[in-house]
């Protein structure tokens, strides 16, 4: 299995998980947990994901994502999961 | 599995607190270039870098891309050039031919520097060597990407004072050689001490001979998060300070250690070192000088700065030691003058002087480093500052450096610009009283006693 973390981060509006969602399960990224809250209206949504059956390579989809992200207005990063492996766990 | 809290230190480490690695820096042997033909040898150490590390930038931006983390340098180090050239060269303007020859390889690679422009002297130079120190400020006047180190001393060999007292003549060249740009040449020139050979950080690199074909050496910094880790515990004891120290420190090499792993693999070089620093910016918030601030300073420079120095260098390498299977280099919280602003402003404000600075650097890495003096101070004197640091290195068996900046055509009170990250420095003032009938003495300061350990 191949993780990665999508962030996004912006003003809240309708549709931001239907939108991100919609284009993992068509680029064959699998979510593994997702997590959303609103702080002070802001929106926050951090998904780990197994991108091992993905459809393209990482710079794809990683642009792809950005590039959705400023269509609805908000920050998309997608990050290789060993970033937060290595400096939280032993 | 990773938690949101988490997922959230971590890029707030990198948005908000200047975490990053500082460099990669590949290590390129080049004793197998060796030729008396210098047309010769300069087209193989040309070929020889090109070759090796062309995939460097691209491989530093992909880990960049991937991981979400700034690298924001990518750098070469190479054998010291007084060995590669020794054979080749037989007039200072020899070895100048190989500098443009680096520098050229690295223009062409699309490194921002390349360090080994070298000497190892610590006992004694050679005829070579020499020619090599002697064409330094050509060197460095002719070439944009070039960074020259001599050792001339370590705890085993003492402390040659014939290149000491050759290396103030050198600076001062080289600041007059590059007066233009407010003597920038001699931000690319350092002086060692123990000098290690696996270092990643510019301008001491060098590959040394103890090293193999060629090796991946990352850097990390942070001290950023650092500060900010430590401003957590505000008014907490010292279990509680180090602790905090310790595990922020543990993360940053973390983060290092799987930068330098990555770039290994894809590029199929073995990993090195990774050099637990704290590398400061000019950047707001980056800086060294505030961290020690944050533990309880009104500024840098006031009494205790040495204590907490000591304790934050300390606790540095223990929560990094941890993090990485093999650390090396310079590993320590360095303290650039003109590379952090905190410094900066305590020099401004007179709260930090030459002599604080000095003391400092008994206790951390690395040593005078980035410190713009008059441009009239005397070669002897600059001789005279170069060999007290190096005592220092000598007697505690650690590495110092110095990297000194006498502006020509400037004085205290005014400011000299050196750009991008190598920042601003005010002039700080030198002692005036004459050293030059010490520094004349001819010959070398013997090795300390405790240096005999078999």
């Amino acid at each position: 299995m191949k993780k990665c973390v999508i962030t996004v981060v912006g003003k809240d509006t309708v549709g931001i998980i239907a939108k991100v969602c919609t284009y993992l399960a068509e680029t064959g990224i699998n979510i593994l947990d997702i997590s959303q809250t609103i702080i002070d209206g802001y929106f926050n949504m951090v998904t780990i994901v197994d991108v091992s059956g993905a459809s393209k390579k990482f710079q794809e989809y990683s642009d792809e994502l950005e590039a959705l992200g400023e269509e609805i207005g908000v920050i998309i990063h997608c990050q290789r999961e060993e970033i937060f492996e290595k400096m939280h766990r032993l | 599995m990773i938690s949101v809290y988490e997922v959230k230190e971590t890029n707030k480490m990198i948005e908000h607190e200047n975490l990053d690695v500082r460099t990669i820096t590949l290590g390129i042997s080049l004793m197998d270039c060796i030729d008396s033909d210098l047309a010769k040898l300069n087209e193989k150490i040309y070929h020889k870098i090109v070759s090796l590390a062309g995939k460097l930038v691209a491989t530093g931006q992909e880990i960049e891309h991937e991981f979400g983390i700034p690298i924001v340098n990518k750098r070469i180090s190479v054998t010291p050039i007084a060995l590669v050239g020794g054979a080749a060269c037989r007039t200072p303007d020899d070895f100048v031919e190989i500098a443009k020859t680096l520098d050229k390889a690295a223009k062409e690679v699309g490194v921002n520097f390349i360090g080994g422009y070298s000497a190892l002297v610590s006992k004694a130079m050679t005829a070579g060597d020499e020619r090599l120190i002697r064409s330094v400020p050509k060197a460095l006047a002719c070439t944009d990407r070039v960074c020259s180190s001599i050792n001339v001393g370590s705890t085993r060999t003492g402390i040659n004072m014939d290149a000491v007292r050759l290396c103030g003549e050198i600076v001062k060249e080289t600041a007059e050689a590059t007066k233009e740009q407010d003597s920038l040449g001699c931000a690319k020139l350092v002086v060692f001490c123990n000098a290690p050979d696996d270092n990643p950080f510019m301008a001491g690199a060098f590959l040394g001979v103890t090293e193999g074909d060629a090796v991946i050496n990352v850097g990390v910094s942070g001290p950023g998060v650092v500060k900010n880790a430590v401003r957590q515990v505000r008014g907490g004891n010292f279990e509680v300070l180090c602790e905090t120290i310790k595990k922020t420190a543990f993360k940053i090499t973390r983060v290092g250690q799987l930068v330098a792993g990555e770039a290994s693999k894809r590029m199929g070089i073995p990993f090195g070192i990774i050099d637990l620093s704290l590398a400061p910016t000019p950047a707001i918030g980056d800086s060294v000088a505030e961290i020690l601030e944050e533990i309880g300073l009104e500024r840098v420079g006031a009494p205790g700065t040495t204590a907490a120095l000591a304790m934050l260098n300390d606790q540095v390498k223990k929560g990094g030691v941890m993090a990485s299977s093999y650390v090396g280099g310079l590993s320590g919280a360095f303290i650039p003058v003109s590379e952090d602003q905190g410094m900066i402003d305590a020099v401004k404000l007179g709260a930090l002087n030459l002599e604080k600075l000095e003391a400092m650097t008994c206790v951390c890495s690395v040593g005078l480093d980035m410190i713009a003096i008059p441009g009239k101070t005397s070669a002897a004197t600059i001789s005279g500052i170069i060999a007290d640091e190096m005592a220092i290195g000598m007697v505690n068996q650690k590495t110092t450096a110095v990297r000194l900046i006498p502006v020509i055509g400037k004085d205290v009170g005014e400011t000299a610009e050196f750009g991008g990250l190598l920042g601003y420095a005010p002039i700080i003032p030198v002692n005036e009283y004459d050293c030059s009938a010490f520094i004349g003495r001819q010959g070398r300061i013997p090795a300390p006693i405790h240096s005999f350990k078999n």
